[in-house]
């Protein structure tokens, strides 16, 4: 604040010259007895905008209310688009069959932003304009400019730089403008104090590193192991004291959360009592009849070949030979000397003979090494299939004799 | 006119002029705060530990400790929402809209009202924001991309008051601080201590008062002003839109943004005096908020009071002449319904307190005037509460028919954000300059010293 203390003759500079005035009205005069004199680069300061001084020193308008403009013109812009963006292309909201784009709806979020970087253009282009924030400037050096010039004092500074500047010249000038006081303003021009204070700058850097802290701690907790639960900094609704299946409660003599269904309680549709087609059973014994429910038509026929196809033939070929891509790849990579086993040649002799409720029932459970299909096929779906597996025996024994006399010129 | 009268007037000026700096910036300056400060910021800081204690119950247990339910869904944080909002315009009337009419005795209360202004904005986000029951998605309500594509609905008068508010909060925020940075350079320079020298220094920007800056600072200024007129109209507006727009009897009125604005000048007034009465008295401020400005307050008062009136009457007499039967209902309601006790708080609050305003003599009686500003905020909370506890307890389907009992964290929260709103004003009291020293001095008849006219 003070520059009381004696700079070791270090190199100082002028500035320029710095003239009080004792009340608004000299100021007025002053700058327009300045200005007549013909210097451009010369400011008054007073600790209130004094009326009447920007014609007096020639001011031109500033360019300020542009900027507003411009910014709130690009605010209207942009808040007309987010919102035709976000709730017409994006996202069609359809709104009680309203109009998707209607512009009354549009109007408090577009004024609202209007106003907003209007507000902020008029803000930061008003302190850019003015140069500011500014960390040092000559006249702060001087003390009685410091004591007066935001409290009760009125001073017009002519700058050295000004092309009619001379000392005296322009002291007589300001002196007989009504100056009370004129005196020389001089800085050093070393820029070492012209900076923010180091403590200042420590500070603002500490507050930042100490900002990082609680993320970094965070990180480290989340990336590390621990026996106990990580730290869950937003709990979210996560935890609630609710059941979950297949978690224990005090609650049940059984201990379990989840309650099982009473003994006997069969689900709707669920009751399954026709064992023929549920499961091919006659009397106990494997059915050798389709059930009523299947028609044998070529429609069921396709439909078998259609899930056999999908389901059988990547282990068992499309022929049911056992020749299936997997198989193949097994053999590729001598997974049979690993226990591999090949998938069984369906059209081999002995499955022929299996009744129809047999080959149903390998779908439905798998057997041996071969997966059960029961929970992926329907039941219709895996008649469907015996009545193709039927198809692909038959076609295993097949000689030149079975081909319709027509289609025997083809395949030879 | 000769030279010794000019240095006469001119010696006044300055004197005036560096009054005016000693008294502002001596409460700033101080050693000490007036006795009461300490008590009273005491008092606020207890009530903020009350809100933050209860915000920590709310956040842990859930929304389900308000009295709030399926039928009553807004309830008290709704309210007090509409309440701070409400508050919070007067600031930028006198700030704003009272400059652009030239009035200038605005300079000796606008800064004040201003700081008001700000923290009660604070404490009315606060409201919808825990409102919203897990506040920390709140930025769900900003219109972010998201990985399920969804936007806001900008069909929604809830959509608007985000942006409203948000702009509002943001504009009030650069505006006061644009007022105050001449002002901390006075603080600057006059501060012995190296420290304030540092803080007031990287505060007031480096401003030097000098005319170019001037210039451009007082066109700023104006345009602030006139951005901040229709935005604190049309912020109240949209406030009074989250009902209007529903269709709920008794909220669903075209009459409700002028009728809300006016009720907002009206409350937000009302806590002016409120705050401003006793902060003069306690900071020796009478010869800057002088007993004119106060009349002024009281008058305008009396203005908007009596405009919420008129207002409570039309709205009643459309209720009738519409021949909407659940229109009717619902205002027969509210007179005579089982909150009928709310409805005749509000009416003497808010249509008779206000007549006092009248008298010269009440006018001037700093006792009285805060006791009946207390009872216009007071009333102007139950106008809240009325609007949407009667219209939601009463609503199209008896069946879901209600009476709404708050509880204990509703209470708490609602007078834990006064502890909050004081906190933040009696903090500004002491560390800020209360009154826009550069207006004040720009607006008295001083600032013409020695001008001559040509
Ligand atoms: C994952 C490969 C795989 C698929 C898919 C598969 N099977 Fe098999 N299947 C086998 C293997 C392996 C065997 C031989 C099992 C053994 O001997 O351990 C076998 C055996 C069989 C047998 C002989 C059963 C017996 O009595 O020995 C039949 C019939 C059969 N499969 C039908 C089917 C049908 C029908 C499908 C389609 C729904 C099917 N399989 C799908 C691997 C498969």
């Amino acid at each position: 604040m003070s520059t009381d203390k004696p700079i070791d003759k270090v190199e100082d500079k002028l500035y320029g010259l710095l003239a009080e005035y004792e009340s608004p009205g000299a100021l007025i005069e002053a700058a327009r007895e300045v200005r007549d004199a013909g210097y451009t680069k010369f400011d008054c300061h007073s600790p209130f905008p004094v009326h009447g001084i920007d014609p007096a020193m020639g001011i031109k308008p500033t360019i300020l209310p542009m900027v507003t403009w411009g910014a709130g013109i690009t605010g209207t812009g942009l808040a007309i688009l987010m919102q035709t963006w976000m709730n017409n292309w994006t996202y069609p909201w359809n709104i009680g069959g309203k109009p998707l784009f209607s512009l009354p709806m549009q109007i408090p979020i577009a004024f609202e932003v209007t106003v907003l970087l209007a507000a902020f253009a008029t803000f930061f282009g008003m302190w850019g304009l003015n140069k500011l924030p500014q960390v040092w400037h000559p006249l702060f050096g001087n003390d009685n400019f410091v004591d007066k010039a935001t409290c009760h004092g009125f001073f017009v500074a002519i700058e050295a730089d000004d092309p009619k500047f001379d000392q005296e010249g322009t002291t007589a000038t300001l002196e007989k403008a009504g100056a009370t006081a004129v005196e020389a303003v001089r800085y050093e021009t070393s820029k070492k104090h012209r900076a923010l204070p180091n403590g200042v700058i420590a500070f603002m850097a500490l507050s930042m590193c100490l900002a990082l802290v609680p993320f970094a701690y965070i990180a480290k907790q989340r990336a590390s192991t621990s026996d106990k639960p990580h730290m869950h900094i937003n709990p979210n609704m996560d935890f609630q004291t609710k059941n979950k299946p297949q978690t224990a409660s005090d609650m049940f003599a059984d201990g379990r959360a989840a309650r099982l269904p009473v003994a006997g309680s069969v689900a709707r549709g669920e009751l399954k009592a026709d064992d023929h087609f549920y499961r091919g059973l006659v009397a106990g014994e494997w059915a050798t009849e389709f059930p009523k429910e299947i028609t044998l038509s070529a429609e069921t026929m396709e439909r078998g070949e259609n899930r056999f196809n999908i389901y059988c033939s990547p282990c068992h070929g499309l022929t049911g030979a056992g020749t299936g891509m997997i198989n193949q790849r097994a053999d590729a990579v001598g997974a049979t000397a690993t226990g591999w086993v090949a998938p069984s040649n369906i059209g081999q002799e002995s499955f022929a003979k299996q009744p129809h409720g047999q080959l149903f029932n390998t779908i439905t459970h798998g057997i041996r090494s071969m997966p059960s299909y029961g929970a992926q096929i329907k039941e219709a779906d895996r008649w469907a299939i015996v009545f193709y597996l039927r198809a692909l025996q038959r076609s295993a024994h097949s000689t030149i004799d079975d081909v319709p006399a027509g289609e025997k010129p083809a395949i030879r | 006119m000769s030279s010794a009268e000019t240095s006469a007037e001119a010696l006044e000026a300055r004197e005036y002029f560096k009054g005016i700096s000693d008294s502002v910036c001596g409460i700033v300056e101080a050693e000490k705060a007036p006795k009461i400060w300490l008590p009273a910021f005491a008092a606020a800081v207890g009530l903020t530990g009350v809100l933050v204690v209860s915000l920590y119950i709310l956040l842990t247990e859930g929304t389900g400790i308000w009295g709030n339910n399926n039928t009553e869904a807004w309830a008290w944080p709704i309210v007090n929402f509409v309440f701070w909002v409400g508050i919070g315009h007067a600031g930028t009337l006198i700030s704003a809209v009272l400059f652009l009419m030239r009035q200038k005795w605005r300079t000796s209360i606008n800064r004040a009202a201003e700081a008001m202004t700000i923290f009660a904005v604070i404490c009315a986000g606060l409201f919808p924001v825990i409102h919203t029951g897990r506040p920390w998605l709140a930025y769900w309500l900003l219109p972010i991309p998201n990985d399920m594509a969804i936007w806001p609905q900008f069909r929604s008068p809830l959509a608007w008051d985000v942006f409203a508010v948000s702009t509002y909060m943001t504009v009030s925020i650069l505006f006061w601080y644009m007022g105050l940075v001449p002002d901390f350079a006075t603080l600057r320079d006059r501060t012995k201590s190296k420290l304030k020298h540092t803080i007031y220094g990287i505060l007031s920007l480096g401003w030097r008062g000098s005319a170019r800056q001037w210039h451009r600072y007082e066109r700023a200024y104006l345009i602030m002003a006139a951005l901040a007129t229709p935005l604190v109209f049309s912020v109240h507006s949209v406030v009074s839109f989250d009902f209007a727009v529903g269709q709920l009897p008794g909220w669903h009125t075209t009459i409700f943004p002028p009728y809300f604005v006016a009720g907002a000048i009206f409350s937000g007034f009302a806590m002016v005096l409120t705050l401003l009465v006793p902060a003069r008295a306690i900071f020796n401020m009478k010869h800057i908020i002088t007993d004119q400005h106060v009349e002024n307050m009281c008058k305008v008062i009396l203005a908007t009071g009596s405009m919420v009136g008129f207002a409570y009457g039309t709205e009643f007499f459309i209720a009738w002449y519409s021949g909407n039967m659940y229109e009717g209902f619902t205002f027969l309601n509210r007179m005579f319904g089982p909150f009928a006790w709310a409805y005749w708080t509000m009416i003497t609050c808010n249509v008779l307190i206000p007549q006092f305003f009248w008298f010269k003599k009440i006018r001037t009686s700093p006792f009285i005037i805060v006791g009946l500003c207390i009872l216009v905020n007071v009333g102007m909370w139950f106008e809240r509460f009325v609007i949407i506890v009667t219209s939601l307890t009463r609503s199209f389907m008896p069946g879901s028919w209600h009476y709404f009992s708050p509880t204990m964290y509703d209470a708490s929260i609602f007078i834990g954000s006064f502890g909050l709103f004081f906190t933040l004003f009696l903090l500004f009291l002491r560390f800020m300059p209360m009154i826009a020293m550069f207006e004040v001095k720009g607006a008295s008849p001083h600032a013409h010293a020695g001008v001559k006219h040509h």
